[in-house]
């Protein structure tokens, strides 16, 4: 039974991995999102200038979440991969004209704006290709034996597109309000208007979601609203709204951090929703969590490594957070005073 | 423009066409971290001012080339699960647990110190940005130890065992991580990435002592980059010829192949310095051949037998012709290599490392070699494990996904096309920045638009 735990304790620090990335990246992502919102070079400096020195470290929790998933569920991820084929290699096309627009962007002077565009269709590529693999994954792929076992376009499916939507608003989302922790002026304003508008539709779409969840499998609608499960999920949907009418209220009076934190608290209780549909299945309705877990002798040779490693991890991500704390400002002074 | 091939070939170009662009980046932002820490230490030591212009001027190219490293590598964490799904499910438990541990000691500690070391230089005080640097230096070295033991495991497998699903699983985590090929491709990779970024910084330097040879910056960096090919060139033959007598032991087709001895040679193989290999006939045509010289380099005797790929059945080869060329090509720059460290050491020895323009061109015409020189030695070590994944254990053919040929030749057409605008684009930006001399007051990257918070304590008060 020991396995049994430890395949357990697995799925949960893959899954905060994914966390991890989702809302880290998911404001980088987010800010490259709003780029055409914001015409002007100035704001877009600045915008930029907020993640830059963070925005790989915030990435290496995909790769976290990928080499974990092989490491830990190979089975996982052998089925998995092939399953999401064409979203996961457009991710990574997103996030390659995403990633490299930091850099590139500053080395041109004619051609900024050709990464201006590479930078926020990238980011926009990556943030729906991760809905979309997130609604293929929701609604079961075909698996036969240990292999999967359907075509390179089954993922496309109404239900893909709408998870698509959700995680491009969400992420637009938190990246608005984080521009309104970092920044000051017009662009903070700016930057508030389109956190309202995005929390609209971030709501709508996790309602939309929400309401075509329990219709894609039976076991959903088990799952959600079976008593006594409906018990511990009826407050999943009343702590979403509770959490809005806060966020709400702190975007209209105007408050600096809160609105971003108050997000990721969104982000976390939806996330928890997601667990809660897809639990005990690691591959939803064919693989369990303990029948894709890699031997216990795997699993084991890693947590210690986990355990000692993420807190360090945490903490000197935090330093180099704590480093460029403040708000940005496009005429600040530059390095050499 | 695929058509006709197959699944598991297109599954094969891609994933040596992703692996071959992103070799070169982390080959050289390996060898530039340490680089930087280096010339850091040197101004922190000294207080000499160009070595902190040398410093923000190669910090400068880093930012670029690590950027571009870490997008093309994120591609390749990926790559396993899309296109090679069915040797991610078996070899997950073993080197899935290796490449998380990357991940945890140096993916992180890289990127989690990049910011500060780019952009913190003034926020946190010259030593706490020392050691910024240093944290991605050795980060890197992590990095390259994790993905070279699990390299070697498909290379030389070790201390497993298979389980009933099939998948390969560990039986001895020390066998695995310190498989017999391991120590070996370590030490040769490491090397192969300094020398590489020696050569870079020998021709940038070379480039700018042509047009001005008082230029200190240039001066500084083209003799600094002298001294790593004179000593680090004939070190890396050493440990090229070693790796070579590990590989005869564990994976002697490959050595096979490299050779080009189709035939088994009982009394004395000879060195075939040239040829065209022809796998169908089995033979090395119009070969120029030393005499027993292989058996001489291999077992250390002129008369030793050395077996040939006739022993071995067809479907075990490799392409042969492709791992004779390219381990050639390795070879020949190496000695190349050497070459330009004699060469340097004799100038320098004479008073005219600054002065030599034969030496400056010749460094110069050197300045990409280290590239053309890893992917070389990566194409002879990894065709020349072929026809195996998992060497001996699992084949290549069975290892693939199960995916349609037009699901692999799309991603594959998209990835040759935005690889070559993007990196492409990359590298343009990268010689610009090296066109242009290092200078008194050399600023760092991002110099032009400033990230400075509002009210943070100026470093100088923090630290001095």
């Amino acid at each position: 039974m020991a396995s049994f735990d430890i395949a357990m304790l697995w799925a949960f620090i893959i899954a905060f991995a994914v966390f991890m990335y989702v809302v880290m990246d998911g404001f980088d992502l987010g800010i490259g999102m709003l780029f055409p919102l914001f015409p002007h070079k100035q704001d877009r400096d600045v915008m930029m200038n907020t993640v830059a020195p963070v925005w790989d470290g915030n990435e290496t929790w995909l790769v976290l979440g990928g080499g974990g998933l092989m490491a830990a569920f190979p089975l996982a991820y052998a089925i998995l991969m092939p399953a999401i084929y064409t979203p996961i290699i457009a991710m990574l096309i997103g996030l390659v004209f995403r990633g490299v627009a930091f850099e590139f962007r500053w080395r041109t002077q004619s051609e900024r704006n050709r990464w201006d565009i590479a930078f926020a269709g990238g980011s926009l590529v990556a943030a729906m290709a991760q809905g979309i693999a997130l609604g293929a994954i929701l609604q079961g792929v075909a698996v036969e034996g240990r292999h999967y076992a359907g075509g390179w376009w089954d993922w496309l499916t109404p239900f893909s597109l709408l998870t698509g939507f959700a995680v491009v608003a969400g992420y637009g989302l938190l990246g608005a309000t984080w521009l309104v922790m970092k920044t000051t002026g017009d662009l903070r304003d700016q930057a508030y208007r389109l956190s309202l508008w995005l929390l609209v539709a971030t709501l709508v779409a996790i309602v939309a979601v929400s309401l075509a969840t329990p219709f894609l499998q039976a076991d959903y609608w088990r799952r959600w609203f079976a008593w006594p499960n409906i018990l511990f999920t009826a407050p999943i949907p009343v702590a979403v709204a509770a959490i809005t009418l806060v966020l709400l209220k702190s975007i209209a009076d105007k408050h600096d951090y809160r609105p971003f934190v108050l997000s990721l608290v969104l982000f976390a209780i939806t996330y928890a929703g997601l667990g809660v549909s897809m639990y005990p299945y690691i591959v939803p309705q064919s693989v369990t969590i303990w029948q894709a877990a890699a031997p216990a002798n795997s699993l084991g040779f890693m947590i210690y490594g986990v355990a000692i490693l993420v807190p360090v991890i945490l903490a000197y991500t935090a330093w180099a957070y704590w480093v460029f704390r403040g708000k940005v400002h496009a005429d600040s002074g530059g390095y050499h005073s | 423009m695929f058509d006709g091939l197959d699944a598991i070939t297109l599954a094969r170009l891609q994933f040596s066409f992703t692996m071959s662009f992103h070799i070169v980046f982390p080959a050289f932002s390996f060898g530039l971290a340490s680089y930087l820490a280096v010339l850091e230490a040197l101004w922190l030591w000294t207080g000499r001012e160009v070595f902190i212009n040398l410093f923000n001027y190669w910090l400068k190219i880093f930012a670029v080339a690590f950027g571009m490293g870490v997008v093309s590598g994120i591609v390749m964490s990926y790559q396993f699960g899309t296109n090679w799904s069915v040797f991610s499910d078996k070899t997950g438990p073993v080197i899935g647990p290796l490449m998380a541990y990357e991940v945890l000691t140096a993916f992180f500690l890289e990127a989690g110190f990049l910011g500060v070391m780019l952009f913190g230089l003034e926020r946190v005080g010259h030593k706490l940005h020392f050691f910024a640097t240093l944290m991605v230096a050795i980060g890197t070295l992590i990095s390259a130890f994790w993905i070279l033991s699990a390299n070697s495991w498909m290379q030389t497998p070790a201390g497993f065992a298979m389980n009933s699903s099939g998948q390969f699983v560990a039986a001895d985590w020390w066998k695995v991580i310190f498989n017999p090929s391991f120590p070996y491709r370590l030490v040769h990779m490491v090397l192969a990435a300094y020398l590489t970024t020696a050569f870079v910084v020998g021709g940038v330097g070379a480039w700018h002592l042509l047009r001005n040879t008082r230029l200190e910056g240039a001066r500084v960096m083209f003799s600094m980059a002298m001294w790593m090919a004179t000593i680090v060139a004939p070190i890396q033959i050493l440990a090229g010829d070693q790796h070579g007598l590990n590989t005869l032991e564990h994976q002697p087709v490959k050595v096979m192949a490299m050779e080009g001895h189709f035939q088994s040679h009982p009394d004395g193989a000879p060195l075939i310095l040239f040829g065209i290999p022809d796998q169908d006939e089995a033979k090395v045509k119009y070969s120029i051949e030393i005499p027993k010289a292989s058996s001489l380099i291999l077992k250390h005797s002129l008369d030793a037998p050395l077996n040939g790929l006739d022993t071995v059945p067809r479907e075990n080869w490799p392409k042969i012709g492709l791992v004779f060329w390219s381990f050639r090509i390795m070879v020949g720059i190496g000695f190349l290599m050497l070459g330009i460290g004699l060469l340097s050491l004799f100038m320098r020895w004479r008073g005219k490392l600054y002065d030599s323009k034969l030496l400056h061109r010749y460094a110069l015409a050197m300045g990409p070699a280290g590239f053309v020189a890893v992917l070389a030695g990566w194409v002879t070590t990894e065709a020349g494990r072929q026809p195996f994944t998992v060497y001996g254990m699992l084949r290549t053919i069975d290892s693939a996904s199960p995916l349609d040929a037009p699901a692999v030749a799309s991603s594959l057409i998209a990835f040759i096309v935005v690889y070559f605008i993007v990196f492409g684009m990359g590298v343009f930006y990268i010689l610009r920045l090296m066109h242009q001399p290092p200078h008194h007051g050399e600023e760092g990257p991002r110099a032009d638009i400033p990230a400075r918070a509002a009210g943070i304590t100026p470093a100088t008060q923090v630290q001095g």
